[in-house]
């Protein structure tokens, strides 16, 4: 089998941080080999290696088995490199043919356009992959997977013999993954390479040949997915054996603290919410991505009021229309996108984790500044964030404390009802565990959880119970211990089976 | 240290002008021209404060040189009517919130951008003035000027009111919970807003903040002349945009302290005089200006670069 790509022993350091220990790596044409590994392992340096992104400091590259020296985005684009991105980087204002012209014509500024082929040379790429897209269609107006495509159309039309995905289904429902799985199986047989990066493992069974593992900038091992389990792959990320990887259910229910009546906001596609959450307990909201989910939170937060239906929080009829009452009325909200909404990422991790209780916690709005560490330092040791002290900022950390951060805002807030979108995504699978031990330990002191999770074996492992939502209303309640297909098939909306409420 | 690098090294490159001041041209040091420049520098100290707040919030007002106008006429009218000192220094604060409040119901209430809204508005403020005084200059009554106090005494109260003032602000800006959310709205509105601050009335408060500001500086500026010019303030807005610039306020947003800024002012006001004294043309000053502030635009575009890398 012919060698794409071969890196031996590439070193890059940034400052006094070695990214890369000496990484060797090799992708074979007509392969997918999967790159795994924890946040800060190394694999955005990797990539950003191969992409010409940054220059290695030590070892070598050798691509079609020529060894090249210095590699730049343009002599790896040339040399058929392309890389996509989680977040498709294209021109939202431009068409489709427009981004893809872009990309493939030659850049020299008074060159004359054909629309012509341009259109056509468009239209040809994106039937090749079976996308369904308009050549004219304005890349705003398409959904995230449909950019991916686009993409993925331009990688093709330049020829890309190497084609790396970073985390391509992070925000991909589950029919569009299946798409976007058939046009990567596509892409191999016609001889491509792929470099494939996720942390979801099931992924990585459906569709990689090998799976190389990155572990502090070091990789331990290349393995044949064939040859490998689960178990075996989570034990070379961290190193060690994760055993109970959700910690048991230990809570005893209280009253109903949440309990919303055919609750709905027209202009978010909510409709016909009935549901209780009571203290002590963890309910899962599970479903595709577009089934309403954020949306149901962002009306409990009052980021979208809702326009029908009742909200009771113990017993009590209320209103929410801005996060601020929402904050008062003892709601919180550990959003989805840490890094934009749940972390201010240049103030300091203390100023953080004060923001939603200057109201309760500095009477006359007066803050006293060894008070509001003191807050902090507790939290930080609460919640064993890392990180050097209450004055760090918060983009010094890592993903996972991040989330930390962001829930210690809301734990100081000291909630009834927490409602956590996504809190694991991105995290490595060490972090991962320890929120999970987190949230559990909360549920146990009592607070009622509502958690929205698009990793399903975290909303089965956590989850005292689990709403499954669907074209924006709860299409089933089901116990704890519901098997996956089961929840995936309500999700989907294929059987009607779910003890339906 | 490290956390004030860039306001410490505003007030070192401004103790380095008077060192060289110093030793090259002592008479720069005699204490009545050094008072007299003080004193003019102490309303703008108040608007670089104000503008400060505003460019932390991520917006900018450049309307204040109009507002500057209108209040300072405000008062002269007034006190020609022969309104008490207090109520003219109230009528004054209360006219800059009102044309705060209407930049900031614009900016906060229907989101616009501020640039367009306060441009608007500075031509607007300008040219009503210019309309309504045909250019003529308000006599003010006697005993209004300094206060109605001698004049060394007069400068002093306004020099020592302003540096109040500034320490005030400084101290509000660590330890209210008001300050701390004008940096958050500054960063991140929509993070901000998920904490439960409410970025947009935080917004228009800063603007009638501002507004209360100028008003307050006209009042300290009238009272040093014997008319009021009803061109008074035009080029203000930029000279305090830049003080606050050099003074380390990142344009960006959600960076910048109060005393940076009145460094920032020094550094740049105490280049007409030094000029004089060095016997070099006045034209220089501008280009002088110009390029500190440039030299502070680019360190700090370096500095983000190298934190970036």
């Amino acid at each position: 089998m012919k060698t794409l790509l071969q890196l031996s022993a590439v070193t890059k350091s940034f400052g006094a941080v070695r990214a890369l220990k000496g990484v060797s790596f090799d992708l074979h044409a007509g392969e997918v080999h999967a790159l795994l590994g924890e946040n800060g392992a190394g694999k955005s340096t990797l990539i950003k290696v191969i992409t010409g992104a940054h220059q290695l400091d030590g070892g070598s590259i050798e691509i079609n088995g020529e060894r090249v020296a210095r590699l730049t985005p343009a002599s790896a684009h040339q040399l058929g490199i392309a890389c996509i991105y989680q977040q498709p980087a294209l021109f939202p204002d431009l068409t489709v043919a427009e981004n893809i012209g872009l990309r493939l014509e030659p850049m020299s500024a008074l060159r004359k356009v054909n629309w012509v082929t341009r259109r056509q040379r468009a239209k040809e790429l994106l039937k090749r992959i079976g996308a369904e897209i308009l050549p004219d269609a304005e890349v705003r107006s398409l959904s995230m997977p449909e950019q991916q495509l686009v993409e993925i159309a331009c990688a093709l039309g330049a020829g890309a013999r190497i084609v790396i995905m970073d985390e391509p289904t992070a925000s991909l429902t589950h029919k569009e993954q299946h798409l976007l799985f058939a046009v990567v199986k596509d892409l191999r047989a016609s001889g491509v390479g792929v470099v494939y990066i996720s942390h979801r493992l099931e992924e990585i069974f459906q569709l990689a040949d090998r799976v190389t593992v990155l572990r502090d900038g070091q990789s331990v091992g290349t393995n044949k997915v064939s040859e490998i389990n689960e178990s075996g792959m989570i034990k070379l990320m961290v190193g060690r054996e994760v055993s109970t990887i959700y910690p048991p259910s230990e809570s005893e229910t209280g009253n109903v603290v949440l309990s919303l009546r055919k609750l709905g906001c027209a202009s978010c596609g909510v409709k016909n919410i009935s549901l209780d959450v009571r203290a002590g307990e963890i309910v899962g909201m599970a479903g595709l991505v577009g089934a309403g989910r954020t949306e149901l939170a962002r009306v409990l937060f009052g980021i979208m009021p809702a326009d029908s239906g009742e909200i009771l929080l113990n017993g009590q009829l209320i209103t929410i229309s801005t996060p601020k009452e929402a904050v008062a009325h003892g709601i919180a909200y550990v959003p989805e996108d840490r890094r934009r909404h749940g972390v201010i990422l240049e103030m300091p991790i203390a100023h953080n984790m004060t923001m939603a209780i200057h109201d309760r916690v500095f009477p006359g709005a007066w803050l006293r500044c060894g008070a509001e560490k003191q807050i902090a330092l507790d939290l930080i040791r609460d919640l064993a964030v890392k990180a050097y002290g209450p004055e760090a900022p918060g983009g010094s950390l890592s993903g996972g404390n991040q989330q930390k951060v962001s829930l210690a805002r809301w734990l100081a807030t000291k909630p009834k009802l927490l409602i956590l979108d996504e809190p694991t995504q991105g995290v490595d699978v060490g972090a991962k565990s320890e929120i999970h031990k987190i949230i559990r330990r909360l549920a146990k002191e009592g607070l009622a959880v509502l958690m929205i999770s698009s990793d399903l074996p975290e909303v089965l492992g956590m989850s005292d119970r689990i709403a499954v939502m669907r074209g924006g209303t709860i299409t089933a309640m089901l116990p704890a211990k519901t098997d996956a297909h089961e929840v995936m098939a309500v999700a989907l909306g294929q059987t009607e089976n779910g003890a339906a409420k | 240290m490290k956390k004030h690098f860039r306001e410490f090294s505003v007030a070192a490159a401004l103790a380095f002008v008077l060192l060289g001041l110093a030793i090259f041209t002592p008479a720069f040091f005699q204490p009545q021209p050094l008072l007299s420049l003080l004193t003019r520098e102490a309303p703008t100290l108040l608007v670089a404060c104000g503008m400060a707040f505003v460019i932390i919030s991520r917006q900018i007002d450049i309307s204040v040189g109009s507002q500057f106008a209108v209040c300072s006429v405000c008062v002269g009218l007034l006190a020609a009517k022969g309104w008490s000192l207090p109520l003219v220094f109230i009528a004054s604060v209360s006219m800059g919130a009102i044309m705060g409040a209407f930049n900031g119901c614009l900016v906060a209430g229907l989101r616009l951008p501020s640039i367009v809204v306060t441009l608007a508005t500075m031509v607007t403020w300008r040219e009503a003035l210019r309309w309504q005084r045909q250019g003529e200059f308000v006599n003010l009554p006697d005993g209004l000027q300094w206060l109605g106090l001698s004049q060394v005494m007069g400068q002093w109260t306004l020099i020592l009111a302003a540096l109040v003032l500034l320490a005030l602000l400084a101290l509000a800006t660590k330890h209210l919970s008001a300050g701390r959310f004008v940096y958050a709205v500054g960063t991140d509105a929509e993070a901000a807003r998920l904490a439960g601050i409410r970025p947009q009335l935080t917004t228009f408060s800063v603007f009638v903040f501002m507004g209360a500001l100028v008003g307050l500086a006209a009042m300290m500026n009238v009272v040093q002349s014997p008319q009021v010019d009803p061109k008074s303030g035009s080029g203000l807005e930029l000279k305090v945009i830049a003080a606050a610039v050099v003074g380390g306020v990142a344009v960006s947003g959600g960076r910048g302290k109060l005393w940076g800024v009145f460094f920032g002012l020094l550094l740049l006001a105490c280049i007409s005089p030094a000029l004089t004294h060095l016997h070099i043309e006045a034209y220089w000053e501008k280009a002088i200006q110009g390029a500190i502030i440039l030299l502070a635009v680019v360190a700090d575009g370096l500095r983000t670069r190298k934190q970036r890398n």
